[in-house]
């Protein structure tokens, strides 16, 4: 059974259809492509599913639950997590924050015991301490030791990419979400990253939906590809069966060259 | 140097040696004080320490959760009022009627935070600015609370012990300033503080990551009008004596240029705003009485800023400090200790 199951989602902004019945199916421990040109309704697809947009109709079903209409952080909690095209992190936090606000589902600490502790075996100074070592576990794995105490807003742009996904991993997620996780990096930082989303899908056991518009990583890790214009979904498959899609082709390089190479 | 080897460390009040020194130095140089000071000078510093508490908690709200609010003074009225009414007309004890006037008016930081759930910035100012104008107003219609007339404050009696001295209101006020100071450090060092800080950075993140906004934005609103509440509840003791006219609108903008002065997002900054631009209110008023320079100001208020006729160079002066730190430190007076600090840190080389 699909972990999450996107059934005939519609996005309609006043007069404009920004998601046109998409139906879109996720094999739990695959990786899924969303590609398509600038506009075509994938990060309006991404907000359905996370809640920050309700859809105009259709359904979203995640772990057998219906979770279109619920509130952002009910979603979150049920294990969707996500990253965003323009970055959004905390700017004035430390990376260990930014992190840590990862943990916030699983840490339990109110208002008064928060405000209370004082010592090291108070029971919201424990909670800390342990989930530092969890945020340790993602530093380590994503290798953001440099980064640890500095302010995420004074960090290369490549790095603050790698903090949101580590701040999405820690939020401990079944699904994970990714727009754009590669844009603005150089070839090194993809290479880096390509090796991570492989080891959180086979390591992790994660479901990952991607939005990419880097061809090469879209070809080289993920198990299915879906292609969105306009709102509507052209073309679905494995990667390689895709590419050659001639609807594909008219997308992305337009009607007349898809008549010349033919 | 600064490496640490423990994540206790990173939370902990206490974070070396010298800092142990200095809070023991500090507890002692405030216990020694009213021993040691006039009357004045402890009045001045209950001043300072109640406005610390209400920086502290409008700091909460301004500059971790990112809400601005003018309407401050609103909820320090209702935590005077609510303490007086409880002792006056109930009958009950001091330290029952101030924890609960705190409460009282975390009630109605409750509901202020409802509608800011929708609004945001310069609509969120407005809001809260009416919400402080119209507690003054009511206020002076509720015959019950003394109306325009005002209340005078009760005696203050705990445990049995009358205190009716400067001195003896330091000694009340003093321990529950750094209690409630102690209390939101360690608030913003963990979970719920950093919540409050991520909806400040990006309420769409903190949202996704399992951030209840409706809940923390109306936490945020709730435990910044305690701290102001309790702020008012000793106020009207200091004072001996409220009316709705003492909660003016110029008061909500002192406590916000306190915050913004002193540094937003800081606990350091909001007990350095508070103290600053309580000292600078008091002597400001006087500034009449320097030597030469004092007669000079206040003919040049007249000739010059003045409509009334009265001298309001002190406002002039007031404006001006404010400014001036604005420009030159734009994180306030936190900043300047920053900056001191890492330049200290190095010394003398």
């Amino acid at each position: 059974m699909a972990i999450l199951d996107i059934d005939n989602l519609s996005m309609v902004f006043g007069g404009l259809t920004a998601l046109d019945k998409v139906s879109l199916s996720l094999e739990k421990g695959s990786i899924t492509a969303v590609i398509g040109p600038n506009g075509a309704g994938k990060t309006t697809l991404f907000n359905c599913i996370t809640g920050l947009y309700k859809p105009s109709s259709g359904s979203v079903t995640f772990k057998g639950k219906r979770i279109n209409g619920m509130k952002p952080y009910k979603i979150a909690a049920l294990g969707l997590g996500r990253t965003f095209q323009n970055i959004e992190l905390f700017n004035k936090m430390s990376t260990m924050d930014n992190l840590l606000l990862g943990r916030h589902l699983h840490m339990h600490t109110g208002i008064f015991s928060g405000s209370t502790f004082f010592r090291r075996g108070s029971r919201a100074a424990a909670e800390e301490i342990a989930h530092r070592q969890k945020v340790e576990e993602i530093i380590d794995f994503l290798d953001l030791q440099h980064a640890r105490d500095r302010f995420v807003g004074g960090l290369p742009y490549g790095t603050q990419k790698v903090v949101e996904l580590g701040r999405a991993l820690a939020t401990e997620p079944e699904v994970l979400l990714l727009d754009e996780p590669v844009a603005g990096m150089n070839m090194e930082e993809k290479q880096d990253l390509m090796i991570w989303l492989s080891d959180i899908k086979e390591e992790l056991g994660i479901t990952l939906l991607v939005i990419e518009h880097d061809m090469r990583l879209v070809m080289e890790i993920s198990d299915e590809v879906m292609v969105l214009n306009y709102g509507e979904p052209i073309a679905q498959g494995k990667p390689e069966d895709v590419q050659n899609h001639p609807e594909v082709l008219k997308a992305y390089l337009g009607e007349d060259s898809v008549a010349g190479a033919a | 140097m600064d490496m640490k080897r423990d994540y206790y460390e990173d939370i902990r009040l206490l974070d070396s040696g010298p800092q142990v020194f200095w809070l023991i130095a500090l507890i002692a140089a405030l216990a020694l004080f009213p021993f040691l000071a006039g009357s004045y000078h402890i009045y001045t510093v209950n001043l300072m320490a109640i406005h610390v508490i209400v920086a502290l908690g409008l700091n909460l709200l301004v500059g971790y959760t990112g809400q601005i609010s003018l309407g401050h003074a609103g909820f320090f009225a209702i935590g005077a009022y609510a303490t007086l009414a409880l002792m006056q007309n109930l009958g009950l004890p001091f330290l029952i009627a101030l924890p609960l006037g705190g409460f009282i008016s975390a009630g109605f930081g409750f509901l202020l935070g409802l509608p800011a759930l929708r609004l945001e910035g310069p609509y969120l100012a407005i809001a809260t600015l009416g919400f402080g104008l119209t507690i003054t107003q009511i206020l002076g219609r509720l015959d019950f609370l003394g109306g325009h007339m005002g209340l005078q404050s009760p005696a203050l009696n705990i445990f049995g012990w009358t205190v009716d001295s400067d001195a003896g209101r330091y000694a009340v006020i003093m321990p529950i300033c750094l209690f409630l100071a102690w209390g939101l450090r360690n608030l913003t060092k963990t979970r719920v503080g950093r919540a409050f800080v991520a909806i400040r950075d990006s309420d769409i993140a903190a949202e996704c990551i399992g951030v209840n906004l409706t809940y923390y934005k109306t936490l945020a609103f709730a435990v910044s009008a305690f701290y102001t509440g309790i702020g008012g509840g000793l106020m009207a003791f200091v004072l001996g004596f409220i009316s709705p006219h003492t909660f003016n609108i110029m008061v909500s903008i002192m406590f916000l240029a306190m915050v913004v002065v002193g540094g937003l997002g800081s606990v350091l900054g909001s007990v350095m705003g508070a103290v600053l631009i309580t000292w600078l209110q008091l002597e400001l008023a006087r500034i009449g009485e320097l030597p030469y320079l004092g007669p000079l100001l206040t003919e040049l208020s007249k000739q010059v800023f003045t409509v009334s006729g009265l001298p309001n160079v002190q406002y002039v002066v007031f404006g001006l400090i404010m400014v001036l730190i604005i420009i030159f430190e734009p994180l306030g007076l936190y900043g300047f200790w920053i900056r001191t600090k890492i330049y200290w840190r190095t010394w003398p080389f």
